[in-house]
């Protein structure tokens, strides 16, 4: 059993990095955007289960859903995707401790060698491949909505 | 142990979901660049697309898998910071059989569809 320290910032203990890095706030992001994808996914179930209603049913859901405001969301999704899941793969990566060019975990001691040497560089390739990503898929949006 | 082993199944299930995600977003919001697994027409949400891919044994395994990977992945995830804000004890056990109830209420419903479109349209 963990031992449970308690959290006297509450919500409010997520949102502050005060002297902490790039990686707190990319914390955050990874909470905010993993929020904003279960919301999504959890309408989405229904959504899609209606195809198994017939084409009529279906394309009314798609009608209703037709809308500038919730294109821009499915854009949101896919981008909120595609910040959580590179993050999240880093953080896999650095929380497994593969002896790849990453180092394991180990004790937080100044000058946090194993952070700034090995785990940033993958931190801004993974946010690099992000970016790529997130203007590949604005590029198709345009494309198929013709902003 | 158990909170390791949920924990060890929710980063399984982020990696699975990175691949599985992937290839529903590549095929979704990719669409114009990639135009991957677009077998009927020009709309990637066709109706006629959309069975055309949904009546594929493949894809029926991959939606299946997807939606409990990413139920238990989004579920595990909120449930860790609900428990972050050091509520009382009873609160616990709610939360966590409240997430088991809806993740297989969830589960049942998104399986369910691409379980039936393919005994209906298949």
């Amino acid at each position: 059993m963990f031992k449970r320290y308690k959290n006297y910032l509450g919500i409010a203990g997520w949102g502050v990095g005060r002297r902490w890095g790039i990686e707190r706030y990319l914390y955050i992001l990874h909470r905010i955007t993993g929020l904003g994808i279960l919301s999504y996914f959890l309408l989405h179930i229904f959504v899609t289960t209606s195809r198994i209603f017939g084409e009529e049913v279906w394309e009314f859901m798609m009608r209703s859903v037709d809308k500038p405001i919730f294109k821009i969301g499915e854009f949101m999704v896919f981008l909120a995707f595609c910040f959580h899941g590179l993050n999240g793969l880093r953080l896999i990566f650095i929380e497994l401790g593969f002896k790849l060019a990453i180092g394991e975990a180990e004790e937080p001691v100044y000058p946090y060698k194993t952070s700034l040497n090995k785990q940033r560089p993958l931190l801004f390739v993974c946010m690099v491949i992000c970016i790529v990503l997130v203007i590949l898929g604005g590029i198709n949006f345009i494309r198929v909505f013709h902003f | 142990m158990r909170e390791t082993k949920y924990w060890f199944w929710h980063i399984v299930c982020g990696f699975v979901m990175l691949f599985l995600l992937g290839l529903h977003m590549i095929i979704m919001h990719l669409d114009e660049i990639l135009g991957v697994f677009k077998f009927a027409g020009e709309r990637v949400l066709a109706f006629e697309n959309v069975a055309s891919r949904s009546k594929m044994i493949g894809f029926a395994c991959i939606y299946v898998l997807l939606v409990g990977a990413a139920l238990y992945h989004g579920l595990y995830g909120l449930r860790s910071m609900l428990l972050e804000l050091s509520m009382i004890k009873p609160l616990h056990r709610l939360i966590n059989i409240g997430f088991w109830i809806l993740g297989v209420i969830l589960f049942i419903v998104g399986a369910a569809g691409s379980i039936i479109f393919i005994i209906r349209f298949g």
